[in-house]
């Protein structure tokens, strides 16, 4: 306990634990809509058209946290675009968008004057030891924006994430919804940029999720354990990276993993009828 | 049997609620029903029968702005409607309980603050448990909706379009699968919602399954929606009593 209060004393890793903190709530609040819809990897594929906007950053000398903002937000909006035209199904807009951006962030990096501050691995795998203050701010303010907004439009996501065609049936308005959606994907994406890595984006807004959906009953019951859950897994993953060494995205995403686990194995050996149990229907 | 008599009604006692005049309906410029006139006023229950694929969802569709009115005219008495679509399960991804689910019926009525004032959620929670209620489901508002059979699944459908309080409800096959018993729920609420005024559109292939609750009868065939035997298999016989053939 003396050695994890210890680790408050540097300032590096308060930086650390605050940028996993933001990214371990805000993934899986984000990520419970994101399942739901049955688009669990969009941060992937956002993720990738990021590494293009930090490569646009590299090149400019702009800051690559805003360069890969408003490259994963134009993303986002592209893929709803696409998939409200309903001529090409969202898996496929994703599979483009994702090789798009791998493809776009590898050519712009060629281009790059020898000596420029390139470090493709860090955005890659995560950096979460060199977060600055800059960047702890940044990522407050992103945060937060992304909580207000799922606080307000929470019910209205529920409604598009759970039956899109009812949702435009009674005159709800979807189109800005799952924009807005999307959109809010893509700043959790670049939240999670530097703690986890573009590489692991989406395993902090699927995992957690993924473990909660075994144990609890009500969506509100698994957006609030997911969270928790992602807050556990990102922290604890941060203090264990640098307890043993290893990188942080690595860790957090492992142990992310092991609490999905536990969960399966639970809800494996509660009794028929409990929650977790759900696909043994009455008849 | 369908005539060839034309569908438009002039309204009897309640209001228009909603008006096809003329109109062909489709997706992507494709008409797949040409020249429907169909009146629904407050107080009746049309049941929209047909063979697969003649065309009952798209007529259902385009009232609610879910495919193409190509040609004619199509008006609404009412800015508000309620849905139940064409599934047998409310189940998704994540976890999420009947009363959330029957929940969402309700976001039409207010944004995103005003939703925060202590008398909308209060009327929203006494419009889910009413909705629930009507259905026969209050017992199981905190249950997941997949824990539920595929029958109760339909009445969650039903009971988040009753939670919209709206005067004009689609129902697009609430009974298709559906049990014996679960029919004889949906049949009753149907009979409500007439009393109450609800002017109901209804797809069903199994009018028999509704006997008593529908007021008339429009079959939907090569391309075209005509009139049916009204409840009782006499044709143009007004709008009948409504006690069908039970």
């Amino acid at each position: 306990m003396t050695d994890l209060l210890q680790l408050w004393d540097y300032d590096f890793m308060r930086r650390a634990l605050l940028a996993a903190a933001l990214v371990g709530v805000a993934g899986p609040l984000v990520g419970a809509f994101v399942v739901q819809r049955g688009l669990s990897l969009i941060g992937d594929g956002l993720g990738h058209v990021a590494l293009t906007g930090v490569a646009a950053g590299v090149l400019t000398g702009a800051a690559p946290v805003w360069t890969a903002l408003a490259a994963a937000v134009a993303a986002a909006i592209a893929v709803e675009v696409v998939r409200a035209r309903g001529r090409t199904g969202g898996d496929v807009a994703l599979a483009v968008i994702s090789y798009g951006g791998v493809a776009g962030g590898v050519v712009l990096l060629s281009a790059a004057p020898p000596g420029s501050p390139a470090n493709l691995e860090s955005y890659l795998f995560g950096a979460l030891t060199t977060t600055s203050p800059a960047d702890v701010r940044t990522f407050g303010v992103l945060a937060l924006v992304l909580l207000v907004t799922v606080l307000l439009l929470r019910p209205w996501f529920f409604a598009v994430a759970g039956d899109e065609e009812h949702a435009r049936a009674v005159g709800l308005p979807v189109r800005a919804l799952t924009t807005t959606l999307a959109v809010l994907t893509a700043v959790t994406v670049v939240l999670s940029m530097r703690t986890v890595g573009l590489l692991l984006v989406s395993a902090l807004v699927v995992i957690p999720v993924a473990a909660a959906q075994r144990t609890c009953s009500s969506f509100a019951a698994v957006q609030v354990a997911a969270c928790a859950l992602g807050l556990v897994a990102s922290t604890g993953g941060a203090v264990a990276s640098y307890r043993l060494g290893t990188p942080p995205g690595g860790t957090i995403v492992l142990l992310a993993l092991a609490v999905f686990a536990v969960a399966v194995l639970g809800a494996a050996l509660r009794p028929a009828g409990a929650p977790g149990r759900e696909g043994r229907r009455a008849s | 049997m369908p005539t060839t008599a034309p569908v438009l009604r002039p309204p009897p006692a309640g209001d228009v609620l909603l008006e096809f005049r003329g109109a062909a309906l489709g997706y992507d410029r494709r008409p797949l029903l040409r020249d429907v006139d169909l009146v629904v006023c407050a107080g009746e229950c049309v049941a929209v029968t047909g063979p697969n694929g003649a065309g009952k969802t798209t007529l259902v569709r385009a009232a609610l702005g879910l495919a193409d009115v190509l040609a004619g005219d199509l008006r609404r008495g009412t800015s508000r409607w309620g849905y139940v679509p064409q599934r047998h399960s409310v189940a998704a991804a994540v976890p999420a309980t009947v009363a959330e689910v029957v929940a969402v019926g309700r976001l039409p009525l207010a944004g995103p603050l005003r939703r925060w004032a202590p008398a909308v959620r209060r009327g929203d929670r006494a419009a889910v448990r009413t909705a629930l209620e009507t259905v026969g489901l209050a017992d199981r508002a905190e249950d997941p909706v997949a824990r539920l059979s595929g029958g109760q699944q339909r009445r969650v459908l039903l009971a988040r379009a009753l939670a919209t309080e709206a005067p004009l409800l689609l129902l697009d096959e609430p009974t298709a699968g559906v049990d014996e018993a679960n029919q004889r729920i949906v049949a009753g609420v149907l009979r409500r919602l007439r009393g109450a005024g609800v002017g109901v559109v209804v797809v069903t292939h199994d009018v028999d399954a509704l006997a008593g609750a529908w007021t008339r009868r429009v079959e939907v065939r090569d391309g075209a929606v005509q009139e049916g035997a009204p409840p009782g298999g006499t044709r143009h016989a007004g709008h009948g009593d409504g006690e069908g053939r039970r």
